[in-house]
């Protein structure tokens, strides 16, 4: 025992805990913050449970173009707890990302941002992109086919940026087509350079939690004034602030544990993405689609106009970026309270609105043939009018059916047909098939007179 | 600093064109250490840029495997493959026999975003699985988001083989539309 003591006494000395660390832990914050503060710390839990668990994948994945699928495989079916270490890797980062994004949206509706604390919140927006990034560059280590092809679209993105847009791609690629050359720089970006970053800034951005004092809990009415804030705030503390630890951190604590607990729940019960085909560039059935937390990016693309989506791949994020690394000089004064900004919580709610709707948007993904339609059957079509039937195999042959919904089959890209022989004559109906139209292929060119009148014969039937 | 305390620890005044010297050295050479370190390390950064992109003729059949009028699937191995490519190093492109010698190949992917475009036999169009764009047979735009119509690849035929020239992912700048 008393060797313990002096084992202990000799490490704090040595190490200053009770001089060094313990003031940070126990440094004052202002009384009730309460729940609404735990997200930034769960972001954190999240981080350090990302870097544990990619670090142990690294012990049992192959970072190279021709083996990281065959070690997925191996880290997925075989290695001991390899499922459930890929599972909690993979809900590990949605959680951070979905985090990230609650820490950031309470800071607005707070204006936690606001003085003296805007490097906070500059150092916040790298730290959300950096993260965004680690998602993706993550999926990408997949190195399935799905992998591969989302490095393709990513360079395509790039490629739209003007000038130096196509010399970004093939250093996104390494090379000019996806090759050996590939993974490795995905994977120095996801396991090195944005690692490296990403831990360095948030050790600067709790630095700065540190140096200028959590923020208050808004009271309406009390605006911030730069000139007597932190007189006021350091008065405030001395006068009512309570120790950090372990005041106020049992609930990050709690909250975080919540988290991990969830996560790793989650990944118990649905286990990791599977993987697609091999990552063969040359296999092109696959339908590429990115991760949820990116669904909404993507669904963005599909939906934009043509005509302005090259503006907009560059000159939004770059909007984006400005826009939120001007927010705390713009307003760095004044109230806080969003009783009192009810602007600012309304803009937060589109927000969220807007990139839910992307997202379930890109849930459903109606804007895709849809490859997987089956023929039509006898019973649908419902008729044994030889001319009409023709026109029902027609239908599915010539991809009709991929993009207009009959009944309840086929893809959702076109107008649904289930009712169409009410709505237009059959004059009406060659005239669309033919010329095509707004999101519909010219027909015309591809088939025949009488193919044409079989499938209007079949859509005239549909009533 | 006075004359007579020249026992005491510290800079004097004699030192001080010495130390502005050992500063400037120290600088100067530590500019040289870091920029001989940073060009090999700059070259790893930059070296897809750095790296001339060759093309290659690769076989991708014989005349007799094609049928005239129909569109196959095509494998082939790209330009410059290292070897821990794997399968990472094939690419694909959808190549038509147009007559007795005549071809033409297009590109895989889709010009919008490089997502892969499949062709549908049935109704002659190329579909692509990822925002609905649709090309016709001569890979001219019929639908869809593209800006542009679908790439082709240089095709000869030497003897009885078929050969593609290579070439890299076509990027779609912000020009196309
Ligand atoms: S990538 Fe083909 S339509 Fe978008």
């Amino acid at each position: 025992m008393k060797i313990l003591r002096s084992i202990g006494a000799w490490l704090d000395d040595r190490l200053g805990i009770s001089d060094t660390v313990m003031p940070l832990a126990r440094h004052l914050v202002p009384p009730g913050a309460k729940w609404s503060y735990v997200f930034g710390s769960a972001a954190l839990f999240c981080l350090i449970l990302q870097v544990v668990t990619g670090l142990a994948l690294t012990l049992l994945y192959q970072p190279t173009s021709s083996e990281a699928y065959q070690s997925l495989q191996f880290i997925t079916h075989q290695a001991v707890f390899g499922r459930t270490l890929r599972a909690i890797h993979y809900f590990g980062a949605s959680g951070m990302v979905l985090l990230v994004g609650v820490h950031m949206m309470r800071v607005y509706i707070t204006a936690s941002y606001k003085f003296p604390r805007e490097m906070s919140w500059i150092s916040g927006v790298f730290l959300l992109f950096l993260t965004l990034a680690m998602g993706f560059t993550g999926q990408l280590l997949r190195w399935d086919s799905n992998g591969v092809w989302s490095a393709v679209v990513a360079a395509e993105q790039v490629g739209r940026i003007p000038v130096v847009g196509t010399y970004v791609a093939r250093l996104l690629l390494g090379g000019d087509t996806i090759g050996g050359q590939s993974l490795s720089r995905f994977y120095s970006y996801h396991t090195l350079l944005f690692p490296g970053l990403l831990l360095g800034l948030v050790g600067f951005h709790l630095y700065l939690v540190i140096r200028n004092g959590v923020s208050e809990p808004p009271v309406a009415g009390r605006p911030v004034d730069p000139k007597t804030y932190r007189q006021w705030y350091q008065a405030m503390l001395k006068k009512v602030g309570v120790p950090f630890w372990p005041t106020a951190a049992w609930r990050d604590t709690l909250f975080g544990a919540i988290v991990i607990l969830s996560i790793f729940g989650l990944a118990l019960l649905y286990g990791p993405p599977e993987l697609t085909t091999p990552p063969s560039p040359a296999t092109i059935n696959t339908n590429p689609a990115p991760d949820w937390y990116l669904l909404p990016v993507f669904a963005l693309f599909a939906l934009m106009p043509a005509k302005i989506e090259s503006y907009v791949i560059f000159i939004g994020p770059i909007l984006t970026v400005i826009g939120l690394l001007a927010l705390p000089f713009v307003s760095n004064a004044g109230e806080r309270s969003p009783l009192r900004r009810p602007w600012a919580v309304f803009g937060s709610l589109c927000v969220v609105v807007f990139v839910g709707a992307l997202l379930l948007l890109g849930e459903q993904a109606p804007w895709s043939p849809k490859f997987t339609a089956q023929p039509l059957t006898a019973g649908l079509v419902h008729s044994s009018d030889p001319q009409v039937v023709a026109g029902s195999a027609l239908f599915y042959n010539k991809g009709c059916l991929y993009c207009h919904l009959i009944d309840g089959h086929g893809g959702r890209r076109g107008p649904e047909l289930t009712e169409v022989g009410r709505r237009l004559t059959p004059g009406e109906l060659e005239i669309r098939i033919v010329n095509g139209g707004g999101n519909m292929p010219a027909y015309g060119g591809v088939v025949s007179k009488k193919e044409l009148a079989a499938l209007v014969a079949f859509l005239g039937t549909r009533k | 600093m006075s004359e007579t305390d020249n026992t005491a620890p510290g800079p004097t005044a004699e030192d001080e064109p010495r130390r502005d010297f050992l500063v400037k050295l120290s600088l100067g050479l530590g500019g040289v250490a870091a920029l001989a370190v940073g060009v090999p390390v700059v070259s790893a950064v930059l070296a897809p840029l750095l790296q001339a992109d060759p093309q290659t003729w690769r076989k991708v059949g014989t005349l007799a495997d094609f049928d005239i009028g129909s569109t196959h699937l095509v494998k082939f191995e790209n330009a410059n493959p290292v070897a821990w490519s794997g399968v990472s190093s094939e690419s694909a492109a959808w190549l038509r026999r147009d007559s007795a010698t005549a071809f033409t190949a297009f590109s895989v992917n889709c010009a919008h975003l490089g997502c892969p475009v499949r062709w549908e036999p049935g109704a002659g169009l190329f579909m692509c699985p990822c925002h609905g764009g649709i090309y016709y047979k001569d890979g001219t735009v019929a639908a869809g988001p593209p800006p542009r119509g679908l790439t082709q690849y240089h095709i000869r035929v030497s003897g009885h083989d078929v050969e593609l020239l290579t070439a890299p992912i076509p990027i779609t700048d912000i020009t196309a539309s």
